[in-house]
């Protein structure tokens, strides 16, 4: 086995916790939907494309965001909902170009469907425009090496993998996921950045991520 | 006593640690939580299991009940009623009894503390007492479709808290303060929800003559209208025509509700001998609750109208599949075809039903989907953890909160 290189600055594993805020905003239909896209804030849009994410971890390895989940269950627009659960949320590096994205989609529709402007969810079932409020905190673990890196990648909870690949590059805009970061810059280790960084990470559950992140670093330090 | 490692073993070590990661920041914050009662009812079931459980974690928690007399308690029970939408009669003098006690509240009860946490209705006018600390109000009802005189009378106080919290975004109102999503919880390890023996639940079977030898569909629930136990009937007879299976209906002793003996009435009325009917009048125990939920092969919730449907939360934590209304906090706990099957009428309910019986693999996998979605979203160690971070929010107004 390949002797662990030593980080030039350790990795600090943060959790990030979240908090639920409703904004008494609501939708019935499809016209409402994309008019509040357009104007809630961005966090709004984040929990909406990520909450399944964390909510749903053993259900599918492709889950759906909630505006599709809600188009198809509530409006039964199958068609709309497949384009809106089919939107590659990797491509999108801010929450802008995604909430453009999804807008821009639903819109495109109602072009094309007028009569799909004409339905109402029933009563008790609109969609309700909610936010998250997130709460960043370090944990005590603090790693010097791959070794030790994957160690507790074994243990931290699913909020911190979350943080860390999905919040710093999406919401928090820092391009990519802080794992592949740390071992560029700090390892030097560009190859495994890279590996980790072609992951699709949207694809998997939180778990399985979990697994495919320690699979690749342990195959590497077993090279 | 128990201790929140104890909980390790079910939501993992690091879910704990992230717990006392969030204690520290409330170091030298003192809480206070005010509700009605102390025993009988969600609210103080919550609480007493809780507020242990937040001192454990070294959180500064008190927990406080303000008093009132007979006169008080009809008239919040009438609000009570008129806040899920009920016709209720609210007179002044209801709101007269409600201020003349509130008042003496106001001066007995101390809420010194850093935060004030009230929850529901009947204290909602201490806020009267607030000073530079910081106020909660918790409402745990259904209020989508609130009284408009009991709500505007309420309104008048809860404008004057920094946030309120609901427990379904359908309950959620035009307000100018703060409104958070907090659903509550069930505690895995309370005798409603723990792993029992096969002996225990073998031995509650017999009690009631229940049997094994044909598929078991329950509903737990008191003899109440909102619960709908005459439709589940309806639904049962609709599957029992083409599957052999038996039902049971188990609630609360209705006692001293009067309706809830008309409507145990027309349930046996509806139940007509039927010997695979079993209408059982359970006094308070948990375990027996418990055991009953263990043995069903499908559990129904068929409510009009609900909360949250904590039942639904205790079914799909021992793994059940389970068939519920699309009402109250029940769709968030119920993806449809995910972790549960949702419907809207009796016969939906009954096709539901019988798919379930007819397919044991899906319906396991539902189950085990609902086990799983409780164990990340619903337990007790996350709304401890809900609680800690609306605790914290208050001091912290910003979307991204970094520490």
């Amino acid at each position: 086995m390949k002797e662990s290189i030593k980080a030039k600055e350790p990795f600090r594993f943060y959790t990030r916790l979240h908090l639920t805020e409703l904004t008494g905003l609501r939708a019935s239909t499809l016209g409402q939907l994309s008019s509040l896209i357009k104007k809630v804030p961005g966090s709004c849009i984040y929990h909406h494309t990520h909450r399944f994410l964390q909510q749903h971890q053993y259900l599918s390895p492709e889950p759906p965001n909630d505006f599709a989940y809600w188009v198809t269950e509530a409006l039964s627009e199958d068609e709309l909902g497949e384009k809106l659960a089919s939107i590659d949320t990797i491509q999108y590096s801010s929450i802008r170009s995604l909430r453009d994205k999804i807008a821009d989609t639903i819109d495109e529709y109602l072009e094309h469907n007028r009569v799909a402007e004409l339905k109402f969810s029933r009563l008790g079932e609109e969609f309700y425009f909610i936010k998250s409020k997130s709460f960043l905190l370090p944990t005590n673990y603090l790693v010097y090496d791959l070794r030790e890196f994957v160690d507790v990648l074994k243990k931290v909870t699913l909020d911190s993998i979350y943080f860390h690949i999905f919040e710093a590059r999406l919401r928090l805009e820092k391009g990519k996921n802080d794992f592949s970061n740390w071992i560029e810059t700090s390892l030097g280790d560009t190859a495994l950045a890279n590996a980790l960084s072609k992951l699709d990470p949207y694809t998997f559950t939180l778990e399985d991520l979990r697994k495919a992140v320690i699979r690749i670093i342990e195959r590497r330090l077993s090279e | 006593m128990i201790k929140i490692n104890d909980y390790i073993p079910i939501v993992g070590e690091s879910v704990i640690e992230d717990l006392r990661l969030l204690a520290q920041k409330l170091k030298g914050i003192s809480i206070k939580h005010i509700n009605s009662t102390s025993a009988g009812g969600g609210v103080a079931e919550i609480l007493s299991r809780m507020t242990p459980l937040l001192r454990d974690l070294e959180v500064d928690v008190y927990w406080d009940v303000i008093r009132g007399d007979e006169r008080f308690f009809e008239v919040t029970k009438k609000f009570h009623n008129a806040l899920h939408g009920r016709p209720e009669k609210i007179e002044q003098a209801d709101f007269d009894i409600f201020m003349e006690n509130s008042r003496k509240n106001i001066n007995e009860i101390d809420t010194g503390t850093n935060i004030v946490f009230v929850h529901d209705p009947q204290p909602i006018a201490l806020i009267s007492k607030k000073t530079d600390n910081k106020w909660i109000w918790r409402c745990h009802i259904d209020v989508s479709n609130p009284h408009e005189g009991v709500w505007k009378f309420l309104n008048d106080f809860i404008v004057k808290y920094d946030s309120i919290v609901f427990s379904a975004p359908i309950f959620s109102q035009p307000l100018p303060i703060k409104q958070f999503l907090i659903s509550p919880s069930i505690d895995p390890l309370s005798d409603k929800n723990k792993e029992l023996p096969q002996e225990t639940i073998d031995a509650v079977l017999r009690k009631y003559n229940i049997t094994l030898d044909k598929p078991i569909i329950t509903q737990i629930s008191r003899f109440d209208r909102l619960k709908d136990p005459v439709g589940v009937i309806e639904a049962y007879l609709e599957v029992r025509k083409y599957i052999d299976c038996q039902l049971i209906l188990a609630g609360g002793t209705a006692v001293d509700d009067p309706e809830g003996i008309q409507v145990l009435e027309e349930v046996k009325e509806k139940a007509q001998q039927d010997p695979d009917i079993h209408i059982l009048l359970l006094p308070q125990n948990d375990i027996e609750v418990n055991a009953l939920q263990r043995a069903s092969t499908v559990i129904v919730q068929k409510s009009i109208r609900e909360g949250f449907g904590l039942t639904v939360t205790e079914a799909l934590w021992k793994a059940k599949p389970v068939v519920a209304s699309h009402v109250g906090g029940i769709p968030f706990q119920i993806k449809h075809k995910y972790s549960g099957l949702l419907c809207h009428s009796v016969a939906g309910a009954a096709f539901a039903l019988k798919q379930l019986l007819n397919s044991p693999e899906y319906a396991k996998k539902l189950g085990e989907n609902g086990r799983e979605h409780i164990r990340n979203n619903f337990l007790i160690t996350r709304h401890i953890r809900d609680y800690m971070l609306l605790f914290l929010s208050l001091y912290h107004t910003e979307d991204v909160v970094y520490f």
